[in-house]
């Protein structure tokens, strides 16, 4: 294993300490030419914090990098690019002022005494995202486009660098599955060039469409290394989460029992904005869960807006309990029992600058104005009684919500709006890219949720996982809702993807 | 484990090539700067209807004329203000340069020794804070302030005392007028800003160093990750600004042809203010030079109106200059900033 | 080592520095006498001087919180004076308790407004603070030289002296003032919720919105408490010198203010503040006015000698000053500058 000869990038022995935290000790990874090599382990396993050492953003502690038998040290992100190594990371790292040609070719330009060639740069930025199937207006913003598409200009980017090692942290997170498809005949082009590529993702099916081999890595140490054939997923799975999980097979159960159809906890009636979603339809009600399922982009998050009044709506009617309701703010709808967690957890969830127990508590305090605090002592048991409730790691109230890994964050979250005991609950993409454990933890939340009497609002890129939890599933496509299943044994992701995809082609 | 049933091909690949703009509308980044235009063809209007002599195509040289030095100075300004700082000392730089130059004249240092010298000193100033801005992760707002102290001190410590300055070459080159026609003139000192200004667009606009600063601007992690030379790039808009607020200065030391340590006090919120009515976003990575250049004009204006209209109290033009700016700020607010507060 | 790491350590030290410093060059710098039934010493002088700042900067530090900043603060003072030295020489009576009273009361229902106005600007319409307060920075001395028609009004009034220059159980006035309105500040942030808003709308608006937290009312609050603190170190400033003077009242204060609050450990990008740490900052400017006049640098060179302690304090707080410096891990320096 260790004698091939076509070895790119060899680490050994990689130790990273932060202030009170081994992030990586004794991690090893080899790279090799024209290969696809998977980087898999939870949350806080080190992945991202290998990646960064490779990529020359952290200085190592301890250990040996070797390129092409010599040994580096990369001073920063310019040096490892520099050496031939270079990274798409998991959210997107462009400068969303710039225009696309520049968000690709930046610090590249074509140039001709000085002066950057625009011309030449617009046109070979339209080379590059050609080779993706990219038709875009390379002079626009990038901030003018969805994330995905910011995604893939990243990837654009990272492929006009001569790459002889490219990293692809979590590419596929905010991407549909034919953008996926589309990433992988690049990748295995890339590969055939003879690229090394480090792949990222906690989507196990496209490790094992497209990965040969994968590193395992457990709380900063290194589990061992693998060939994909050799390795099944389950066995992958206890591999990164160091025990076989009864969780796992929880997963696969339906939800059982039906809900009672009374009167409708939330009545949307033509309710729409301009420019986010077209006017729908939709009731949801108590003890029940609704999925959203549609690709990225088709509305989902915008119709999940509107139900709170993050975003203002321009048409129809909303009602709760039978009674009209108008949410200019997401203040009146929190008023009426409603809450609501972002899928961008990082910016519009977690305050990383509190502590967890203030995180905790903040939808609480917001609601009851800050002439009326909640005590010191009630924050403290409330903290306590969630933290040891959904199994926040670590479990200290006064660590600051910025130090904790993603799955961690998104259950700070989850506490502070279930403090407020929600009649219903709308969560926005709760389990995007956190790690497996995690993930079980937080559908049988939701699950135990419903079963209390709470009405669930569930939105998910993930097919599998709104067929498992919804009772209903409502179906959107170029933001619309095209159609509303109920969720019985006849329905399956296929007959979901049809009408996702099925009228697309018309 | 599903995802990807569909076939690729089922997917046309012009869903996800469509940008998310709806109807045809002016370039969001120009909306500022066409509504500063506009506001300022509207005061000059409002200065011919009202006051006679104003047409005066002399009125609007002065404007340059008395604007040279603010010119130079936010032309620096912007550069730092588009990478998300901001320049503090830039007044106290003025002050330290005219103070110290006329003093080393006075002491009859030769000007060709003198001027490079002063240049060099701003620069250099402006390098160390941007370093101590990037390297040190000193708030810009604090770094900057610490180097108007620094630099007003040095001016004091200097010279308490207005300096006249009789130098041949600085009173030779201050009285240099560039005349177009009977009466309709420039000084040496517009043709000196102007030419800094030309220089700085094509740097912002042509150059990998002056996109390097909108990247910045828009996201400094990001630009940090994408490899560009984010280090030497903002270390480096520090210097522009300490050099253009040393040229500033000897284009303040022509204006008045003194050298005193109490110059340019407050000079630092003229250019700051310049720069924003210009259009140029605080936030940084938004903003053109051109903005910048109308912005200055707009102060100008503003003060040649009440000098026209000749009954107002110096404090009168203090609130005015006040409402107008509230004026200029809400306005761009109504004009273009409704998208972008709602996002 | 603990307390070495404490936010409040590097400003404490050099505090500690600058107090030892004046040991040296005057001798009875601690020495309290007690006269007419008053303290008299160096550290009382101290205290006066920095009651304005420390009014200014814990108004400052709560705008700070939010991620704004109030330039204006300055201009604010200026016509809080202004408008009190004009109601009072006025009145028929300028020793009249009643009447003085009324007048504070009518400045400081001015600077309300003020702040209402600042507050309007930054939350309702939008604008970004520093340039919405610029507005009234520019616009506020030309308001108070309108008020005094651009003259120094001078006042004499017993009871409108005491708020600056007098005594109440042998302590100085105006630092009671000062010391209470720290006081109610701290627990106005504390004992209610405002302090958790506060940080959780300067540290992440848009999760703060989605979180219910309504920032509007929040943030317009702020200028208003800060444009009121303003206001009284105006009345402070204008009764100590018994004057007002639109020119000189709060004269370049907005920045040893935001110097203040920085030094005590508030971030200028909002989030987390102390208002302890501001006091502190405060009364470590003043000291350092004081000590650059005991140790006899010339008065030229206060703003030098300030711009090195500045530059001190604020590496010495910089943890990558300490990071690159003070541990000397030259590899990281080595082979960063490489990659530049």
């Amino acid at each position: 294993m260790s004698a091939d000869d076509d070895v790119v990038l060899e680490m050994t022995g990689i130790r990273k300490v932060f202030p009170g935290v081994v992030a990586l000790d004794g991690v090893d990874l080899w790279l090799r030419a024209g290969e696809v090599h998977a980087l898999m382990g939870e949350n806080g396993a080190g992945k991202s914090t290998l990646i960064k050492v490779l990529t020359g953003v952290y200085d190592i502690d301890g250990g040996d990098v070797r390129l092409a038998g010599q040994p580096v040290r990369f001073g920063g992100p310019l040096a490892a690019q520099q050496a031939g190594i270079s990274t798409v990371y998991q959210e997107v790292n462009l400068c969303a002022n710039l225009s696309v040609a520049e968000n690709i070719l930046l610090g590249r330009e074509p140039r001709r005494l000085g002066k950057i060639r625009w011309g030449a740069m617009r046109r070979r930025a339209r080379e590059l995202l050609a080779g993706l199937d990219l038709d875009l207006d390379v002079t626009a913003p990038l901030s003018t486009y969805s994330l995905a598409i910011q995604q893939m200009v990243a990837i654009a980017r990272a492929v006009d660098i001569d790459a002889k090692v490219l990293i692809l942290d979590e590419p596929t997170s905010s991407l549909d599955a034919s953008e996926v498809q589309r990433l992988f005949e690049v990748m295995r082009r890339l590969k055939n060039q003879g690229v090394a590529i480090v792949f990222v993702s906690h989507f196990l099916d496209q490790v094992y469409q497209v990965a040969d081999r994968m590193t395992v890595l457990r709380n900063g140490t290194l589990v061992g290394e693998f060939r994909t054939a050799e390795l099944p997923p389950m066995r992958l799975v206890a591999a990164m989460i160091g025990k076989e999980l009864a969780t796992l097979e929880d997963l696969e159960k339906q939800p059982t029992g039906r809900v009672q159809k009374a009167e409708p906890l939330l009545e949307a009636e033509d309710l729409g904005r301009q420019g986010g979603i077209e006017p729908f339809t939709l009731s949801i009600h108590a003890g029940e869960i609704v999925g959203l399922a549609g690709l990225l982009g088709s509305g989902r998050t915008e119709l999940a807006r509107l139900l709170f009044g993050a975003d203002r709506a321009d048409a129809g009617r909303l009602k709760v309990d039978g009674k009209n309701a108008v949410f200019r703010t997401p203040r009146a709808a929190m008023s009426r029992g409603i809450a609501f967690s972002s899928e961008n957890r990082r910016t519009e969830g977690v305050v990383g600058d509190l502590s967890v127990r203030d995180n905790v508590i903040l939808a609480l305090q917001a609601s009851r104005g800050w002439m009326r605090p909640v005590s010191r002592r009630r924050a403290d048991e409330l903290a306590d009684q969630y933290i040891k409730a959904l199994q926040i790691r670590p479990a200290d109230p006064d660590r600051l919500v910025k130090d904790l890994s993603g799955g961690n964050q998104q259950k700070v979250l989850l506490a502070r709006w279930l403090i407020t005991q929600p009649r219903l609950f709308i969560v926005d993409e709760p389990t995007r890219g956190i790690d497996v454990g995690a993930k079980a933890e937080i559908q049988r939340l939701i699950a135990e949720l419903a079963d209390g009497g709470m009405a669930v609002l569930f939105v998910s890129a993930e097919l599998e996982e709104v067929l498992r939890l919804s009772h209903k599933i409502e179906i959107l496509r170029e933001r619309r809702l095209v159609e509303e299943l109920e969720n019985t044994d006849a329905v399956d992701a296929t007959r979901i993807m049809q009408t996702i995809a099925g009228e697309q082609a018309s | 484990m599903t995802t990807d049933t569909t076939a690729p091909d089922q997917t046309p690949s012009s869903i996800i090539g469509r940008p998310k703009r709806q109807r045809w509308q002016p370039d969001r980044q120009h909306v500022p700067v066409i509504a500063t235009l506009t506001l300022l063809a509207f005061m000059y209007g409002i200065g011919v209807v009202n006051y006679e002599g104003f047409d005066d195509i002399q009125v609007v040289l002065n404007i340059f004329v008395d604007g040279a030095f603010l010119l130079v100075v936010a032309v620096g300004m912007t550069f730092v203000i588009l990478t998300g700082g901001i320049d503090l000392s830039v007044g106290a730089v003025i002050a330290l340069t005219t103070t110290l130059g006329a003093t080393l004249l006075h002491a009859g240092w030769p000007a060709g020794v003198v001027l490079p010298l002063l240049l060099l000193l701003g620069t250099t100033l402006g390098l160390a804070m941007g370093a101590v801005i990037h390297y040190f992760e000193v708030e810009p707002f604090i770094a900057t302030l610490a180097g108007m102290f620094l630099a007003r001190g040095l001016a004091l410590l200097i010279n308490r005392n207005s300096i006249p300055i009789d130098n041949g070459f600085w009173v030779s080159v201050a009285q240099e007028r560039i005349r177009f026609d009977k009466g309709v003139f420039i000084s040496s000192s517009v043709v000196i800003a102007l030419l800094v200004v030309l220089v700085a667009a094509i740097v912002l606009a042509w150059t990998r160093f002056g996109r390097c600063v909108y990247a910045i601007g828009g996201n400094a992690d990001s630009a940090l990750l994408m490899g560009l030379p984010v280090a030497r790039t903002r270390v480096a808009v520090y210097g522009i600004s300490g050099f253009c607020a040393a040229l500033g200065g000897v284009l303040y030391s022509f204006y008045t042809l003194s050298g005193y340590s109490l110059h340019a006090q407050g000079l630092e919120l003229d250019a700051i203010a310049a720069v924003v009515i210009g259009g140029v976003l605080l936030a940084g990575g938004s903003g053109y030079l051109f903005g910048t250049v109308l912005g200055v004009l707009v102060l100008g204006l503003i003060q040649t109106i009440i000098t026209f209209q000749g009954t107002l109290s110096s404090w009168w033009t203090r609130i005015v200059v006040g409402v107008l700016l509230f004026a200029f700020i809400v306005l761009q607010r109504v004009v273009a900033g409704k998208r972008s507060v709602q996002r | 080592m603990t307390f070495h790491k404490h936010h409040l350590f590097w400003p404490f030290a050099v505090f500690v520095l600058l107090l030892v410093l004046n040991i040296f060059f005057s001798n009875n710098f601690f020495s309290i006498t007690v006269h007419d039934g008053h303290l008299y010493g160096s550290l009382i002088d101290i205290a006066r001087r920095a009651a304005p700042l420390i009014l200014v900067g814990v108004g400052m530090t709560l705008v700070i919180a939010t991620g704004g900043i109030d330039l204006s603060v300055g201009s604010v003072m200026a016509v809080s004076g202004a408008l009190s030295c004009l109601l009072i020489g006025d009145l028929g009576d300028p020793d009249g308790v009643a009447g003085v009273l009324g007048a504070i009361a009518v400045a400081l229902l001015l600077c309300l407004g003020l702040g209402v106005w600042n507050g309007f600007l930054v939350s309702v319409i939008g604008i970004q603070p520093i340039v919405a307060t610029l507005i009234l920075m520019v616009a506020g001395r030309g308001l108070a030289q309108l008020i005094t028609g651009g003259q120094i009004l001078n006042v004499t009034s017993a009871p409108y002296r005491v708020i600056g220059a007098g005594y109440f159980l042998a302590l100085p006035v105006s630092v009671l003032i000062a010391v209470a309105v720290a006081i109610v500040a701290g627990l106005l942030t504390r004992r209610t919720a405002l302090g958790l808003l506060l940080q959780s709308v300067g540290g992440s608006p848009a999760a703060s919105r989605l979180a219910g937290i309504q920032a509007r009312g929040l943030t317009w609050l702020v200028y208003v408490i800060a444009a009121v603190c303003a206001g009284i170190a105006g009345l402070i400033y204008s009764s100590n010198v018994a004057s007002a003077d639109s020119n000189a009242a709060g004269n370049l204060i907005e920045l040893d203010a935001i110097l203040a609050v920085v030094i005590g450990g508030t971030a200028l990008t909002g989030g987390r503040f102390s208002l302890s740490g501001t006091v502190l900052g405060a009364v470590l400017i003043e000291t350092l006015n004081v000590t650059i006049l005991s140790v006899g640098i010339p008065v030229e060179a206060t703003l030098l000698f300030k711009a090195v302690v500045v530059v001190v304090l604020c590496l010495g707080q910089s943890p990558a000053f300490r990071e690159r410096v003070l541990r000397r891990r030259t590899p990281v320096v080595a082979t960063k500058e490489v990659a530049a």
